[in-house]
């Protein structure tokens, strides 16, 4: 009976021993934005098939969440869909840190309705007046008379962040305007209400919603790539100085080939 | 009429102290020595405990308070409780919370509305009317509401009890004060039932008899006797279910709409405090400008239920039951 114990004992701590040499053989912590999430995820794992001896933690929580653990040091990569504020570089170099960009893909942020909405097509302007609270009817841009709920992203999103760049050009959406904390919020909101509009992540586009087409160009990898789309953006990985080891293999892997059609697969648009 | 000995929360009456009495006797037939090392090291584990948990509050306010009170260097105090416009992340920014606040303080008002009548009776139907059997199902499916995640609640607001509102009015969202104010009332009802229910069962049953005694009718003896004698526990129960509904973050975040707007109609959408910082605190840049405004939006929210809290108090101490059996 003893000896069980004893025994049992052993195989426990050799147990743990292997776990805390593994995780200091290569750890990788990932954190940050929802839109990256999903690329994130892919490379993950297609990254510790290839690397068994690797263990990735990832996790979402928003690009500022994202670009806060690489400023304390939490987490090898932070995730962005937002490139840095000022206020955060200066945090950063408070605190001794040099975050590094990579862009690491393309997204192209699609505007979208009810699926029995008539319209198909807005204007860049006609986007924007409608998210200023200028136009309240679907009559007024050619659909039925219908009161237009317009949904927007929380306030601190990157999508939002970008929408407001590309699309309001400095002018404030509607205080009432409905918001969203997520896009997969979005889009079972917009299927669920006939006068909604919104817009999401190109990933995030499925049967439920229709695509609107801004200023006559539909929203895909190909305008995208080739400048032709208005609304799109690059996404980001940090890290703290330039990558080194288990950090640096990631990347390189999430720039190559391989992981750019995985990006793909994902949902978002590869570099090349 | 039944008695039942439940452990009542707020009205608990000068009769159930024990004695001094009867205490010292029992003390005398232990061993005095042992009884007071036992006394001494159950007393100071106890206070230690209570201890701790008091340290942990005073962390958090002060946690709380440091990180909020930056927010008054870069905007005043009136300005940011009276301000109209939340615009967070713009430049330049604005930082009014009054939108937030009436977001907040009319989900609670409208979702009391709903709760407090239906939870305060409820608690009559179970404690003076209804038959034990139909008690004893009705009080514990109560209580089981009362552990529903707040998350469970907010999603099945989203996708029933939204569309639903939606073609049942005729109206753009079912996002909105209405339905989020449907889906507080669920998670006040149990709080104020249960209280409730304590306070009435708490009636002496000598009130009651006498009440019957004199002629007066059972609906007669529940409003004019037992009601009213058990107002403070029913006060008290209300008020903290009040505080319950304007701290939920969950079921607001889901159901409410997320409309930093002063709601002018049942079916705008609405935004409160904790939702507010639920949705922002993910994204705000670490120690910004923004991340303070969210820390001083929670003191405000702090400051809310720390009002209902000692209104609660307050009011039970008042109208306590006076007089025994």
């Amino acid at each position: 009976m003893k000896k069980r114990i004893g025994f049992t004992l052993f195989i426990t701590a050799l147990c743990l021993a292997a776990t805390v040499s593994m995780a200091s053989a290569g750890q990788l912590v990932l954190k940050g934005s929802t839109t990256v999430l999903p690329i994130a995820q892919k490379i993950s794992e297609a990254y510790m098939a290839a690397h068994p001896e690797v263990k990735i933690s990832l996790s979402g929580g928003g690009s500022g969440n994202g670009i806060k653990a690489v400023l304390d040091q939490t987490s090898n990569i932070g995730n962005s869909s937002r490139f840095i504020k000022g206020k955060e570089v200066k945090l950063a170099a408070e605190k001794g840190v040099l975050p590094v960009p990579h862009r690491i893909a393309l997204d192209c942020i699609v505007p979208v309705a009810h699926p029995e909405n008539p319209v198909t097509d807005l204007t860049l302007d006609q986007l924007k007046k409608i998210y200023q609270g200028k136009i309240t009817n679907w009559k007024e841009v050619g659909g039925a008379d219908k009161k237009i709920v317009v949904i927007s992203r929380d306030s601190s999103s990157g999508t939002f962040d970008a929408w407001k760049s590309l699309v309001m050009k400095k002018e404030r959406v509607t205080p009432r305007a409905l918001t969203q904390p997520s896009n997969g919020g979005l889009v079972t909101q917009v299927a669920t209400t006939e006068g909604a509009i919104a817009y999401i992540a190109l990933g995030y586009l499925n049967d439920e919603v229709k695509a609107i087409r801004v200023n006559g160009i539909k929203g895909s990898a190909e305008t995208t790539l080739n400048g032709r789309y208005p609304i799109s953006r690059p996404l980001f990985m940090f890290t703290n100085g330039w990558p080194k080891g288990e950090t640096l293999s990631f990347i390189n892997f999430i720039l190559s080939r391989n992981g750019q059609s995985l990006v793909e697969e994902a949902g978002s648009i590869p570099l090349y | 009429m039944k008695h039942r000995e439940a452990a009542p929360i707020a009205t608990r009456t000068h009769h159930d102290a024990p004695s001094p009495v009867a205490e010292g006797a029992v003390r005398d037939s232990l061993t005095r020595q042992h009884t007071a090392l036992g006394d001494w090291t159950a007393q100071s584990l106890l206070f230690v405990i209570s201890l701790v948990s008091l340290f942990v509050l005073g962390l958090i306010m002060a946690f709380l308070i440091m990180e909020g009170a930056p927010t008054f260097s870069f905007v005043s105090i009136r300005e940011f409780a009276l301000g109209h416009l939340w615009y967070p992340t713009d430049e330049p920014p604005d930082f009014g919370i009054l939108a937030l606040i009436m977001g907040s303080l009319s989900v609670t008002l409208i979702s009391s509305l709903i709760a407090v009548p239906s939870g305060v009776m409820t608690a009559i139907y179970l404690s003076e009317i209804a038959p034990p059997r139909v008690a004893e199902i009705l009080k514990p499916a109560i209580e089981l509401l009362a552990s529903l995640p707040s998350v469970v609640i907010g999603f099945f607001g989203m996708v029933a009890v939204a569309p639903l509102m939606q073609q049942l009015f005729d109206i753009p969202t079912g996002l909105n004060l209405f339905t989020a104010s449907i889906m507080l009332a669920f998670m006040s009802i149990p709080t104020i039932c249960t209280i409730s229910e304590d306070a009435l069962r708490n009636v002496p049953v000598t009130y009651r008899e006498a009440s019957l005694a004199l002629g007066a009718t059972p609906f007669e003896t529940i409003s004019k006797v037992t009601v009213p004698a058990a107002l403070s526990g029913i006060t008290t129960s209300i008020i903290l279910g009040m505080s319950r509904a304007i701290g939920e973050t969950m079921v607001v975040l889901m159901v409410a709409g997320g409309a930093a707007i002063v709601p002018t109609s049942l079916f705008d959408p609405i935004r409160p405090m904790p939702a507010s910082i639920a949705a922002e605190m993910g994204e705000a840049p670490f120690r910004g400008e923004h991340y303070h405004a969210l820390f001083a939006t929670g003191i405000t929210l702090f400051l809310f239920t720390i009002l209902f809290n000692v209104l609660a108090m307050s009011v039970s101490r008042r109208y306590r039951l006076k007089g025994s059996s």
